[in-house]
């Protein structure tokens, strides 16, 4: 071996060089807390590739070596909905033909959706604490990456309800696509729960296990695994439940039966309300977050 | 043209450890404190600060790098030598001060740099183009380029975790340097590889240089110091001791040590 040849062919470095300015632009002079976390946000957008490529290798280092593969939550989704779904219509006395196809999609879309976004949200900076301390990097790549991650995963659980519903002969129709916005809003929520979750959870380590407890008692009282119309005349009480208003953007479509505007109004009133304390948290706390991860 | 200015600039930082990271005994103690003052006072760079314990990890540090300079740090553990490479680099961000750099920067404050320990070398280099946003072509000739320089053979399609330091020095100085920045940031992470390695780095640092740009290094060798930088910044709690070249500079500090070891 020879000191001679520091690698490359000059031509190389060139190319390199060019796209360099792609590399951290030097340090911008003082910048307001709201420039720089909108700067962070630009900065995200540019490298949107990058966070979508660091979910999926996110996902395929969890199940590297295992055969199925990421399958196996779709595999454990599948038994607990068939065990859940055979108990639950025996103790509500419900047909499983109407029964099973709402608590295969309800429990999909609570688990591998709203539950699990919350749930994500809260490790999305200190798990990447290593990288962050030691790279300059927006912090809402984390929130690319995590959205990516939950998005593969609940692709998968999705062909529990899917396969169950082909069973059982149970299509939505076109109302399906009224979805699509549902889930959109859901993106939205993901991103603001990583900047207030994520933030106050790096901050404060016992906030994990509070926010778990939380989402637990929530699960019980929104209509995951019992059906709105079970409560009676109460039902209406359960537009105040901002999870059952989200819940039912994407649900409801799905089931065939399209929410009330009010619903609709619910999900987005109280998405905005979280998405602009968000905002304040994030903005205030940005430049702090790296010595608290 | 590359450079760096700094205008008296200051960072603190909370340290947080047991009770100050539980939401639930920090609601509590300030609900306690509003009742009556149970201030205390700690010395040194430690402050009370609003969110509990602050360290003064860099204070009132003002100087200038032109292009062409090859800075060294210098200066105890703790001095402040990784906060302000830190701050060069844009991960750390203060309020007090004013800093200005021009120019692409690469920070590379450890050899495992945003890299996964549990995925390949030639992974690790896609996921480093995915950061400098190269195309698939750009990305062929920065992995041939890497994979030449940092000489792994077949551990490059290993994961990192098998990796000795030295291997991780190579690759991470590879991909450090081959993209080129204009300023280069590095801890004294790199001076782990042997000495054919040293070498070869050097001849890459030193075309570096040639072209104007700029390097900031730490380290404790003093022999690499003198050897290797053409200014050397003296660092001590945070404050800047000494500024000059290395000789001047490294002979105090080195009577400073004797003095005080």
């Amino acid at each position: 071996m020879t000191e001679t040849s520091p690698a490359s062919p000059g031509s190389h470095n060139d190319v390199l060089q060019m796209q360099n300015a792609a590399l951290v632009a030097g340090v911008k002079k003082r910048m307001s807390p709201l420039g720089m976390a909108l700067a962070d946000l630009v900065e995200t957008a540019r490298l949107w590739r990058l966070g979508v490529m660091l979910g999926v290798l996110d996902i395929r280092l969890r199940y590297r070596g295992s055969a199925l593969g990421p399958l196996w939550m779709t595999v454990t989704s599948a038994l607990m909905v068939a065990s859940m779904g055979i108990i639950y219509s025996t103790l509500f006395h419900m047909k499983l033909g109407a029964y099973l196809p709402f608590l295969a999609l309800s429990l999909m879309l609570w688990q591998a959706g709203l539950s699990s976004l919350i749930s994500e949200s809260c490790e999305c900076f200190v798990s990447a604490e290593e990288s962050i301390r030691s790279v300059r990097q927006p912090f809402l790549l984390q929130a690319v990456r995590m959205l990516t991650r939950n998005a593969v995963v609940f692709g998968l659980n999705l062909i529990v309800p899917f396969v169950v519903f082909v069973i059982f002969g149970r299509w939505p129709g076109f109302d399906a696509v009224l979805a699509l916005p549902g889930l959109l809003l859901w993106m939205l929520d993901g991103v603001a729960a990583c900047m207030l979750l994520g933030s106050l959870c790096a901050r404060f380590r016992d906030v994990p296990p509070i926010i778990g407890s939380l989402m637990q008692i929530v699960f019980y009282v929104t209509p995951i695994i019992w059906m709105p119309q079970q409560m009676g005349p109460n039902s209406r009480l359960l537009i105040y439940n901002p999870f059952y208003a989200l819940l039912e953007i994407v649900r409801g479509p799905l089931l065939g039966t399209p929410p009330a505007l009010s619903v609709w109004g619910m999900a987005i009133g109280s998405s905005l309300v979280f998405g602009l304390i968000a905002t304040v948290v994030f903005v205030k706390v940005r430049a702090r977050l790296v010595f608290w991860i | 043209m590359a450079h760096i200015s700094l205008q008296n600039l200051s960072l603190s930082y909370p340290v947080l450890h047991g009770s100050a990271r539980s939401l639930k005994k920090t609601l509590f103690a300030r609900a306690r404190a509003s009742l009556g003052s149970t201030k205390s006072k700690v010395g040194g760079a430690l402050q009370n600060g609003v969110s509990g314990l602050e360290v003064l990890a860099l204070k009132d540090i003002t100087f200038d790098v032109e292009g062409g300079e090859r800075l060294g740090l210098v200066g105890h553990n703790g001095a402040g030598k990784t906060t302000l490479l830190r701050v060069l680099g844009g991960i750390y961000e203060t309020s007090s001060g004013s800093l200005s750099v021009e120019g692409e920067t690469h920070a590379m404050i450890n050899p495992g740099s945003g890299m996964n320990q549990e995925l390949t070398g030639r992974e690790n280099v896609h996921l480093f183009a995915r950061r400098l946003q190269l195309d698939v072509k750009e990305t062929e000739a920065l992995e041939a380029d890497v994979e030449a320089f940092a000489e792994l053979g077949p551990f490059f399609d290993l994961p990192l975790r098998l990796y000795s330091a030295g291997m991780s020095v190579r690759l991470g100085f590879a991909l450090a340097t081959v993209p080129r920045p204009q300023i280069l940031l590095m801890d004294e992470w790199f001076m782990a590889g042997d000495s054919n390695f040293q070498a070869k780095a050097r001849v890459r640092l030193e075309s570096m240089v040639e072209t104007a740009e700029i390097l900031v290094f730490t380290s404790h060798s003093l022999d690499i110091l003198r050897e290797w930088c053409t200014r050397v910044l003296w660092l001590e709690a945070g404050k800047i001791v000494m500024d000059g070249k290395p000789d001047a500079v490294l002979d105090a500090y080195e009577a400073f040590v004797a003095e005080s070891g």
